[in-house]
């Protein structure tokens, strides 16, 4: 059993309908935050692929400006950043207590092994919390 | 209608159905990160190391390339400035229309004549800003660049300053379109800025 699945996910093809990982900020999020509420939207480690999911798109859906990752944001505006060289990439990100932000990148699951890693890894992370 | 009029209308159907399209899509997409919408730069006037003011309101008609920094930096400044350079050598005569800003986080050691010696080095079309502290930091708050002091490892220089080290990419309306993070190799800014600068 576990060697079928462990077969069938390096063999089936990795897929996702759209090649952003989508993080939003939402309407009342700096008015939450200014209550003391602990609002931590974005992880300080986002794993992408490339080929399959290669872009970080990050929206801001408050009322105020949000340095958000990378950059500032302005309410209602998006900012996509694609990747396109598998690494460890370093930002600063005043969001985040360490000051910094991580965007790993993989290389393409388009092979059994990375395949199957990269389907590991996914599966370990959605069970692991941010 | 004759028949070479019509050979004509089907020649642009062609056109406008197969070939138009294709081309572009041809890479269309920009390398670097995209604002949507974008909006205005926002706009500074601060000293200028060509010997006047400099402001972004003043390139209207040009794509700026806006860089935080300092001429102390023992890394990401000179990497970035000496790409750059590479991306204005790459672009060849359009880089005429294009304008490379460095507006010191440093303003105690990067004065203007020591500015424009460190710019000259890269390319001497690149012009530095700088202002008083004040002014410094409302600009970096207007453009969310953090920059703090930290002790270097090196004793001779004192400190260094942590900064962003993207670039701003700002199209020829003042539209602040771009961010570049840094370590984008010279050909995806090139292509970026090809991009901006088509009419």
């Amino acid at each position: 059993m576990a060697v079928g699945v462990a077969l069938a996910a390096a063999l089936i093809p990795v897929k996702f309908d759209s090649r952003e990982e989508v993080f939003e900020i939402p309407n009342g999020t700096w008015a939450r935050r200014m209550a003391g509420e602990k609002a931590e939207i974005l992880p300080s480690e986002i794993h992408l692929a490339l080929g399959v999911r290669n872009v970080l798109l990050l929206r801001n859906r408050d009322d105020v400006p949000q340095i958000f990752g990378p950059t500032l944001i302005m309410p209602g505006q998006s900012f996509r950043l694609p990747f396109d060289v598998a690494s460890d990439y370093q930002f600063a990100c005043t969001a985040h207590t360490s000051g910094q932000m991580t965007v790993v990148v993989h290389e393409a699951p388009t092979s059994p092994w990375p395949r199957l890693r990269w389907r590991a890894f996914k599966l370990w992370k959605s069970f692991s919390p941010r | 209608m004759n028949v070479s009029t019509l050979h004509r209308m089907l020649a642009c159907l062609v056109f406008l159905l197969f070939l138009q399209p294709a081309l572009a899509g041809e890479d269309a997409e920009f390398k670097s990160g995209v604002f949507d919408p974008p909006r205005m730069a926002p706009d500074f006037v601060l000293q200028g190391s060509h010997g006047a003011p400099v402001s972004m309101s003043q390139y209207r008609g040009k794509v700026v390339i806006l860089e935080f920094g300092f001429t102390h930096c023992p890394g990401v400044c000179p990497v970035t400035l000496a790409n750059l350079a590479r991306v204005f050598e790459k672009l060849g005569p359009a880089s005429a229309e294009v304008q490379v800003v460095f507006v010191t986080v440093d303003p105690d050691r990067d004065s203007l004549p020591r500015l424009k010696e460190f710019l000259s080095f890269f390319n001497p079309a690149f012009v530095g800003a700088t202002g008083t502290a004040q002014q410094l930091e409302a600009v970096r708050q207007a453009y969310g660049v953090t920059a703090t002091r930290a002790p270097s490892a090196n004793k001779k220089l004192g400190y260094e300053v942590h900064h962003s080290s993207s670039i701003f990419l700002i199209d020829r309306a003042g539209k602040l379109r771009l961010q570049t993070p840094f370590g984008k190799p010279v050909d995806d800014i090139v292509h970026d800025l090809r991009l901006l600068l088509r009419p």
